[in-house]
């Protein structure tokens, strides 16, 4: 049964994952990926994730899809919990939630033809019997996708960059999953095919009632996508809200940095110059900072900030954003005053 | 005023076809190229427009199975045509050097980077060890690493990406060269990282007084730094000028699709524009424009004659039987 709009599809409470990486001496180092990520989606909407390599933005996706195991937390998919079990319950989440990769050369076996690849998931879990049933399932997937029904015999490299991606697309879609995760869906493409992609994602979002998760380092696109934003900051959410909030009034210092050093297509709104500057490199996941982990360099660091953890809290006003900073306050109004 | 100054690169008809044992492959196809010193020209292009191919035959560093000509090819005024290999090998760090994009693999992991940047002006300059080593420790303080002195005797996979690839932009500007070529260096970044490489690129060949050729598919990049631009596609440049009046005012259709399917913030929710089909590959070039499958302004003549380089404007050059009509739904919008 598909859920009707605005339905609670997908629950993520306090996902915790690390790596082990080798030792130092005796002790073991541990990168902590993500540390204490809550999100939550609702059916038909479209979440994008941005933050720099090494933020955790992709582990984050990988634990969303079951292809990670968080060490402490919760997936909750329609009241079930699936991060944590075995057996039909998984089966559950591969069902429901389905990815889209980055680099459509090597997720697709280069010797299965269009047609083993989009059925396969169909005979895994068992939806359609018969080879002509899943012929025609298959057909249909490809139609989805805007791609001929005739080129299922073709194997993948007979396709150019943006129809793998769109092969990529049917065989997440083939199970009808209600949420995509899609990790940087675009950036392997060409420029001028980009826009193809991102169309066809936003067209499935909204006729199939399919929630999007979208993870990507281009702003512009994410902010074109998304109906909501995440900005991730070394494992932990800086800020979440409406991205109509979050682009125009960015209120987390590093959400501010982060928009200021994106460039923009325009010649008279040239902004590298007065971009905000971050101070030194982001900090080694080893070993990050204590208290607020962006505190190294931030430019209103305060004492508090090295100590404790700032949480997640709303700011006053009608805007649906949260965001992690002592000082929340006084940053966004002097974003507003530059 | 810069287009007054001195020519740093001063290209005519630069072709470079790929042997293959399916055939030959032209990759590249009668470029131009001109950049004057201090000036920051970017060579915007999708993969396999023929951007690298073209920056690399500049540089001498084409690969073995690829042949190159041209009309003219100087640096200065330095005929770079007639040059030996062992004579090229000098200029190349003196007078011209490249950044690549994968500073990880340009890098020798093996080599601390004093010695690596220490190893240029050993060679070129025959300072002594411990000269090198002092002029590679001010180097690394000019593009912006912290700590130099302590950091000179570390090794490659100790700095981090942005890092790495300000170590190869100190690497390139060694020794005031009069032309850098950056192949995509900001790639591999994330957008803060890129924010103060393409800055200290502008810093820098405004500083040094450097010719800069940027190569990079990224338009908001061109948008950020570029004085001029050259369109690529298919081999052939496409489209040239200054980069104000090109992104204002597009006078190809394939620069115009480019910009128009950026997404704009007061577009969120519409569908962008897409331009149909994929690039062609350089075995497959349609007859005609090679952009005309993918054109949405494209005509009968399109199919069968290949547009001309032509002047449209001062300082503007396209490559379109109908860049009038172009220009014009540019302005209107």
């Amino acid at each position: 049964m598909p859920p009707s709009p605005g339905d609670l599809v997908l629950d993520a409470q306090d996902l915790h994952k690390s790596f082990a990486t080798g030792r130092t001496g005796w002790h073991r180092t541990r990168v902590s990926a993500v540390d204490g990520v809550s999100l939550r989606l609702r059916a038909g909407e479209s979440l994008g994730i941005v933050g720099e390599s090494g933020c955790g933005k992709s582990t984050l996706a990988r634990m969303l899809v079951g292809l990670e195991r968080p060490d402490s937390g919760s997936i909750t998919i329609h009241g079930r919990d699936v991060a944590r079990t075995r057996g039909r319950d998984r089966r559950l989440l591969r069902r429901q939630v389905q990815m889209v990769f980055q680099d459509p050369y090597t997720s697709l076996d280069p010797r299965m033809s269009v047609l083993d690849l989009l059925a396969e998931p169909l005979i895994v879990h068992k939806r359609v019997d018969g080879a002509a049933a899943r012929r025609d399932r298959v057909a249909e997937l490809l139609s989805l996708v805007n791609l001929a029904p005739e080129l299922m015999h073709r194997y993948p490299h007979q396709f150019s960059g943006g129809q793998r991606q769109r092969i990529g697309i049917a065989r997440a879609l083939a199970l009808e999953p209600e949420v995509l995760v899609c990790d940087e869906p675009v950036s392997a493409l060409d420029v001028s095919v980009q826009a193809q992609v991102v169309n066809l994602l936003r067209d499935l979002q909204h006729r199939m009632g399919i929630a999007l998760v979208f993870i990507a380092h281009d702003l512009s696109v994410v902010r074109h996508v998304a109906d909501r934003t995440a900005v991730m900051y070394l494992g932990r959410l800086a800020e979440i809200g409406d991205t109509t909030t979050v682009y125009e009034e960015p209120t987390h210092p590093y959400t501010q940095a982060l928009l200021s050093a994106s460039p923009v297509v325009d010649r008279s709104r040239r902004r590298l110059a007065d971009r905000i500057m971050l101070a030194g490199d982001p900090p080694s996941p080893t070993d990050p900072p204590s208290g607020c982990r962006f505190h190294t360099r931030c430019r209103f660091r305060q004492d508090r900030c090295s100590q404790e953890q700032p949480v997640l809290r709303s700011l006053d006003g009608p805007a649906d954003r949260l965001v992690a900073c002592h000082f929340a306050e006084q940053t966004r109004d002097s974003a507003g005053a530059r | 005023m810069r287009h007054a100054s001195e020519s740093a690169l001063h290209v005519r008809g630069l072709s470079v076809t790929f042997g293959t044992r399916r055939g030959s492959v032209p990759a590249v196809v009668d470029v131009d190229l001109d950049v004057a010193r201090g000036e920051l020209v970017a060579l915007l292009g999708e993969s396999g427009s023929g951007k690298s191919a073209a920056a690399r035959a500049v540089m001498g560093l084409s690969a073995r199975n690829a042949t190159v000509s041209a009309d003219a090819m100087r640096l200065g005024d330095t005929d770079l045509l007639g040059l030996a290999e062992p004579q090229l090998r000098h200029l190349r760090g003196t007078r011209m050097s490249m950044v690549f994009q994968d500073a990880l693999s340009a890098l020798n992991p093996v080599l601390t980077i004093g010695d690596q940047i220490g190893e240029l002006f050993r060679e070129h300059r025959g300072m002594s060890r411990r000269q090198a080593r002092a002029a590679a420790v001010d180097l690394l303080g000019q593009v912006g690493i912290p700590a130099p002195a302590r950091r000179v005797g570390e090794y490659p996979h100790q700095f981090s990406g942005g890092m790495r690839q300000r170590i190869l932009i100190a690497m390139a500007i060694a020794l005031r060269p009069e032309l850098v070529i950056a192949d995509e260096p900001t790639t591999a970044l994330d957008v803060t990282v890129q924010a103060q490489i393409l800055e200290l690129l502008d810093s820098l060949r405004r500083d040094l007084n450097m010719a800069v050729l940027l190569i990079t598919h990224d338009l908001g990049v061109v948008s950020e730094v570029a004085d001029r631009v050259m369109v690529m596609y298919a081999g052939r440049v496409v489209e040239a000028g200054s980069a104000d009046d090109l992104l204002g005012t597009p006078a190809h259709p394939y620069t115009e699709a480019l910009l128009r399917s950026v997404p704009q913030a007061d577009q969120r929710g519409q569908a962008l524009y897409a331009i149909p089909g994929s690039p062609p590959s350089p075995t497959h070039q349609p007859a005609g424009c090679p952009f005309h499958p993918r054109c949405g302004f494209v005509v009968d003549r399109c199919r069968t004659e290949r547009p001309p380089l032509t002047v449209v404007a001062d300082g503007r050059t396209a490559a379109c039987h109908r860049t009038e009509e172009v220009r014009h739904a540019a302005v209107t919008g």
